[in-house]
């Protein structure tokens, strides 16, 4: 009989997903190995038949996306009842990613944005309820959380898969791997590892030229005309974030002209990525006066945006103060 | 509205060739100042990681004090300089958390200054008690499901 496999996804987009798909041939080979049993974008299976299963009789669950509400958290908690491996996939579930920024605001004002835009007359100012009663029973929709959760914060986790998504590469070298340990030909690495990634910096990947640097004045990339090909782009004044991303990507951005948004996370050692970014920022500012170093960074005109774009709900403060409260 | 009752938790990293042998010096001169406030010493500030800083916010102190060399006087020629920029943009990340910046704190306190540095502690406490207790969440399970009546609360 075939090890079992499951891909479940909760708060995110679909990328992992595609990604996933983005393996090309690699993904028969997950067929011919393993046997799907639950994976709700690529087939059909209900929660109640995953509750049937006996406990620990998924071999492997890749589980992409944040705990954002009660269904997100149950299905976690579901999931790592039944899962031998449990790895959190992509950045939403290692670390929030860009549901978690979510995170800045309450939740009472995300559902207002949501259903009172500029552009949606809510006449009736109709709102979700978790429940409905309707002829034919209670209709019921998940509830919303205060905040969004990477799933380590609500599940115990094996292995740490990051990447905005993961690079289809390291995907593919994942499942060789996972397939060499259920043949007895390979070892796992130990519990909570990072895999499918490197341990070091997207720096440490770039191509580009790194010389000592003055930073007079922070741009946006599309200020900045020409950007030079081959120069570091943080000492061309755009604000990258390769030196405190893990390494894994080839440093796709940063080859393909455009700077590091930090999609791979915290690299090895990094207790908070934001920390590490402004350390890293503040270290090349070329100002020693107090008023020229806050006219340079300025041009950061949001901070938190830049530094915890992928990485908010699973940094040490995990959210704004105000997101909190209720309203 | 100050909370009478409510003791702030400082935490202060202070640099060990300045500001650390000032605290000494309070001390050894039987100054009085605060009691609030738990001395860290590092090398230099800018042995200041801002890790440091959103950890100790994180667990639970109300704010914290970095205090280092007057500038131009770092023992490692520049260093106070890149904790003086660090500084500058923690607190506007800060503030983007729905935290007060005025929580964090940079003091130049020289070797000779230990009236300053008691002073300055002093006021700092007096600065946190007025803004009240932080109450960062410290684990996560603090963030779990809205309860029926928030539910209804958003809905409504």
């Amino acid at each position: 009989m075939k090890p079992k496999f499951a891909m479940y996804w909760a708060a995110s987009c679909g990328g992992c997903e595609i990604a996933v798909l983005n393996t090309h041939e690699k993904i028969l080979d997950v067929d011919a190995n393993f046997d799907v049993v639950f994976w709700p974008v690529a087939m059909d299976a209900k929660y109640r038949d995953v509750e049937a299963m006996e406990d620990g009789s998924i071999l492997l669950t890749l589980f992409n996306g944040g705990i954002r509400n009660d269904e997100n958290e149950h299905i976690a908690k579901l999931l790592r009842q039944k899962s031998k491996i449990l790895v959190a996939f992509g950045s939403c579930a290692c670390e929030g990613c860009i549901p978690g920024l979510a995170n800045l605001s309450p939740v009472g004002e995300i559902v207002q944005t949501a259903f009172h835009t500029l552009t949606t007359d809510n006449l009736h100012e109709l709102y979700p309820r978790s429940s409905f009663d309707v002829p034919e029973g209670e209709l019921y929709i998940p509830k919303l959380e205060k905040v969004l959760r990477p799933l380590d914060h609500v599940v115990d986790v094996d292995y740490y898969m990051p990447g905005c998504p993961p690079e289809s590469h390291q995907i593919a070298a994942v499942v060789d791997l996972v397939i060499k340990v259920v043949k007895g030909e390979a070892e796992l690495p130990p519990k909570g590892s990072v895999i499918g990634a490197g341990d070091s910096t997207v720096c440490d990947e770039c191509p580009r030229a790194r010389n000592v640097k003055f930073i007079k004045q922070f741009n946006r990339i599309q200020d900045v005309a020409p950007v030079d090909p081959t120069l570091c782009l943080l000492e061309q004044g755009i604000p990258c974030n390769g030196p405190a991303t893990r390494s894994g990507c080839n440093a796709r951005c940063p080859n393909a002209g455009a700077q590091c948004i930090g999609c791979y996370g915290p690299a090895e050692g990094v207790l908070d990525y934001g920390a590490r970014l402004i350390t890293a920022f503040a270290s090349v500012i070329d100002a020693n006066d107090p008023d020229e170093i806050e006219k340079i960074l300025d041009g950061i005109p949001d901070p938190v945006g830049q530094i915890y774009r992928f990485n908010l709900a699973g940094s040490l403060l995990k959210a704004n103060r105000e997101a909190w409260k209720v309203k | 509205m100050t909370d009478t009752t409510f003791e702030p938790t400082i935490i202060g990293f202070t640099c060990n060739w300045c500001s650390y042998r000032a605290a000494d010096l309070a001390g050894t001169a039987r100054m009085k100042y605060a009691p609030n406030v738990r001395l860290i010493r590092l090398m230099c500030s800018g042995r200041l990681d801002p890790t440091f800083v959103l950890r100790a916010l994180s667990q639970g102190a109300d704010g914290v004090m970095i205090t280092g060399c007057h500038p131009g006087e770092c023992h490692y020629i520049e260093q106070n300089y890149k904790a003086l920029r660090r500084y500058l943009l923690l607190k506007r990340v800060l503030k983007g958390m729905g935290i007060e910046p005025e929580r964090v704190k940079l003091v130049w306190a020289s070797a000779a200054e230990g009236a300053k540095f008691a002073a300055e502690t002093t006021a700092f406490v007096e600065e946190i008690r007025k803004l009240g207790p932080l109450h960062w969440r410290k684990k996560s399970d603090q963030f779990s499901v809205i309860s029926e009546a928030e539910q209804k609360e958003v809905a409504a």
